[in-house]
């Protein structure tokens, strides 16, 4: 046993083969597009019923039963102190002028903070509930902020959307709003 | 101002990489040989820039500069000091920048002290390591900019996120990340050798500090990250085969096949082409598991938080550095020899074996990790879990562990088992007993079995390097060896125990009733709310005690937390030299009574200890080696002194 041996030729190649494998089959994962739609366990659901008090004064609060008034409302879950909700305040005010209805639910803010906030980035609700110990969010399942629900006419929740809304989303919250008015 | 520092520091540091890779090609390819004396000082340089900006960050964090967008989305001006300092690696940018900068320092670490290589070899590995470096500098000044705006500046910080605010999770990340750079530096080292054909002693010599270094920060990192899950997630386990566990253990297993050849590369100038691939191998895995990490391509849960954007401009990277670095091999190994021979009975044959063995584990590592990718390509959503990756680690692992206690005490080149059958008596003899033992015990699996046998002959074996030997005299790397060997048996025989030998109870109790789980009674003295600064809590109050000995107050937990609204369970654990009584509060029943869950794992602490055993097993070699190294250099000087004075 002696001289010196050359690994075989093809098995050189086999490391960058093993390796391009992994490449595609990733590309291909990340091409196909993520689910963003949560399987929420309320989608079907009916919205759970609360009554939140007004967050700015002189604006209405938030009560559940605005929602069985035969429209569909768009729920957006928000802070003051949330950045991916400033991210997301020109997408809302673009629903807001395509006619949509808007309820906000401000978890755990401030007046003065809110106030702010409304003044540097829109203000697209109709009313706005201080959830100021989280309940309602908890209930509606959220895990962050921000979330935002469709709910039917009949109160059913029928779409959830976690994180921002961004610009080429739009169209999609929008076809759902439509879908949930039929 | 200091974010528009940091910034200028970064991107001066990235032109300097670009310097450092176009001055190391010109000077290799001789159109520029005056230009091979930059090389290392821009290395340097561009480390201490690297390091500039790492630092400018972090008194970003510090002062919790609002008008710096990251600041305001991890941070918050309340937050504790510890927590506003890990804030700054505590996130994508961050932990990037962090990257970039421990790549530099090790560059510059390298360019500054390493002089034994030949000058072509170290001008390639400096490039190598520039190239690589651009990738991730670009990666950060182009899509993840650390010290961007955010105007008008936030009026409080996003990032009080209780659950991210612990000590451990503090830093476990930047060393696990000590660990997969630190492997850069091998990979740098296995390229330029590639380019310049120079694969010998002399650059496994090079090489194997760095890759011990690393491997020591990776082991430290896997068993603090094991431990982490063990108490804070409630569930009695301590290895989940979850992809970001993973995703460390597969550069360890690369890493610790990389560190045993290149022993015997250093020592017998064999498994040249074979050495030079496990260089490039262990890094690659590093880049890999970042990769399935950050891209969040295997974990869909929490896909809200992937930006698609990240994920292909990471994979580009990898593209281009593993498959360019696995082409220049196939290229290039072909005229690199395997060295020289050996029987299959000798040291050599013995780590050809734990090579091929580790490497196996790594591939079915990498295999199951991937499975749900190749199975969701097919349509099905699957997850791969410990009835796939136990035995079929334990397939390769058995054979590896068998020749682990014999391998150490084989001469290089050639041996016979006749010569070392005779010491290898008592850990045999160990090893029957044990099965003896165990085979009274009825219900114990199969693995579990064979891994306290396995243990027990393992422990003595991994003594044996040391006998006959003069200790005052046995150099320091042997006895890391027999350290790390040891540690080995040991957290072994805490695998398997825990495994074979838990008890598990769970029981519904009221308050004043007690139950009994192994050799503890358990008592549930009563159940209060407790409350924290953005939590609140159930805590049971239980009295336990030990065969009827004193009885001690434990307290465990469940939590609810607001922000984002989480339920967590804080168990209870109590440790005893033989092993820890694992409690868990459940929910209230609906007749007052409370739900316990409750674990006796005997010796499964020992999994932890064993894990440190082997990285001081490491470090001891690290020092060792560095040592040595340290005296021959001084020795050199010695000579070339004397020669010199002489000469006059």
């Amino acid at each position: 046993m002696s001289g010196e041996r050359k690994p075989a030729g093809w098995a050189l190649w086999l490391p960058l083969m093993i390796f391009g494998a992994f490449v595609v089959l990733v590309t291909l994962g990340l091409l196909r597009p993520a689910p963003r739609d949560v399987a929420s366990t309320l989608i079907g659901k009916p919205m759970p019923s609360f009554a939140l008090p007004p967050a700015m004064p002189g604006r209405p609060g938030l009560d559940s039963s605005v929602f069985t008034d035969g429209n569909p409302r768009l729920v957006n879950i928000f802070a003051s102190w949330c950045i991916p909700c400033r991210v997301e305040a020109p997408q809302l005010a673009a629903l807001a002028n395509a006619g949509v209805p808007i309820e906000g639910i401000s978890v755990r803010d401030s007046t003065r903070d809110l106030g702010i906030f409304l003044k540097q980035n829109g203000d697209p609700f109709e009313r706005i509930g201080a959830d100021d110990d989280g309940q309602v969010q908890l209930a509606l399942g959220s895990s962050g902020v921000p979330e935002t629900y469709i709910v039917d006419g009949k109160g059913i929740i029928r779409y959830q959307h976690i994180g921002e809304i961004r610009a080429e989303q739009v169209p999609v919250i929008l076809s759902e709003f439509r879908e949930a008015g039929e | 101002m200091i974010a528009e520092f940091g910034l200028a520091a970064l991107w001066l540091a990235a032109a300097l990489a670009a310097l450092q890779l176009l001055a190391g090609v010109l000077a290799l390819t001789g159109r520029g040989e005056a230009l091979a004396g930059i090389v290392r000082p821009v290395a340097v340089m561009q480390g201490l820039l690297a390091l500039a900006a790492f630092f400018a960050l972090i008194l970003l964090f510090i002062g919790t500069d609002l008008s710096v967008k990251l600041v305001a989305m991890n941070s918050h001006s309340a937050k504790p000091f510890i927590y506003k300092l890990a804030g700054s690696w505590g996130n994508h940018e961050g932990s990037m920048l962090l990257w970039v900068t421990v790549m530099g320092l090790a560059g510059a670490f390298v360019a500054f002290v390493e002089r034994r290589l030949p000058e072509p070899t170290m001008l390639a590995t400096l490039a190598g390591q520039a190239f690589v470096s651009i990738g991730f500098y670009a990666f950060l000044l182009m899509s993840s900019n650390p010290f961007e705006r955010l105007d008008p500046a936030a009026p409080e910080g996003n990032g009080l996120n209780p659950l991210l605010q612990d000590i451990g999770l503090a830093f476990h990340p930047p060393t696990l990340y000590l660990g997969y750079v630190g492997l850069s530096v091998a990979f740098s080292f296995a390229i330029g050798a590639l380019i310049t054909r120079q694969v010998g002693p002399a650059f496994a010599k090079a090489m194997r500090p760095w890759v011990l270094g690393a491997w020591i920060f990776l082991t430290l990192g896997i068993a603090a990250g094991s431990y982490w899950a063990y108490y804070e997630l409630g569930w009695g386990g301590w290895w989940f085969w979850d992809p970001v566990e993973n995703a460390s253990l597969m550069p360890w297993l690369a890493a610790t096949a990389l560190l045993h050849s290149c022993g015997v590369l250093a020592a017998r100038n064999a498994l040249r082409a074979w050495t030079v691939m496990l260089g490039v191998v262990a890094f690659s895995m590093s880049m890999v598991g970042t990769f399935l990490v950050r891209s969040g391509i295997l974990t869909s849960v929490h896909a809200f938080a992937v930006d698609p954007e990240r994920g292909s401009f990471i994979l580009a990277l990898l593209a281009i550095n593993i498959g360019g670095a696995l082409t220049l091999f196939a290229l290039r190994a072909g005229t690199v020899t395997e060295g020289k021979r050996f029987a299959v009975v000798s040291r050599e044959g013995a780590l050809v074996v734990n090579n091929v063995m580790l490497s196996a584990i790594l591939g079915i590592v990498l295999f199951g990790t991937l499975y749900p990718l190749v199975a969701e390509a097919m349509g099905a959503k699957v997850s791969v879990g410990p009835p796939y990756f136990n035995p079929m680690g334990a397939i390769f692992l058995v054979p590896m562990l068998l020749v682990l206690m014999v391998g150490p005490l084989l001469r290089w080149r050639r041996d016979s088992f006749s010569r070392v059958g005779k010491r290898l008596i008592l850990p045999a003899v160990l090893a029957v007993l044990a099965a003896g033992v165990l085979a009274g015990w009825s219900g114990i699996g199969v693995l579990p079995f064979i891994g306290i046998v396995l243990a027990a002959g393992l422990a003595i074996a991994s003594l044996l390097p040391l006998r006959e030997r003069n200790f005052r005299r046995t150099p320091l790397s042997v006895w890391g060896m027999v350290a790390a060997h040891f540690g080995v048996a040991v957290a072994l025989f805490g695998m398997a125990s825990e495994s074979a030998f838990s008890v598990e109870k769970l029981v519904a109790v009221r308050a004043g009733e007690a139950t009994e789980v192994g050799p503890w009674q358990v008592k549930l003295v009563n159940v209060e709310p407790v409350a924290g600064p953005n939590w609140t809590a159930l805590e049971g109050v239980l009295s336990a005690s030990y065969q009827g000995g004193d009885e001690t107050r434990i307290r465990p937990q469940a939590r609810s937390f607001w922000t984002p609204p989480q339920q967590t369970t804080e168990s209870a654990l109590l440790t005893r030299w033989n092993g820890q009584l694992y409690v868990v509060l459940g929910g209230e029943a609906d007749d007052g009574r409370w739900q316990l869950r409750l674990w006796w794992k005997p010796f499964v602490t020992l999994i932890w200890y064993g894990g440190i055993l082997i990285a001081l097993g490491g470090l001891l070699a690290l020092i060792g080696r560095v040592a040595s190294d340290v005296r021959r250099i001084v020795a050199r000087e010695k000579i070339a002194d004397r020669r010199e004075s002489q000469g006059r």
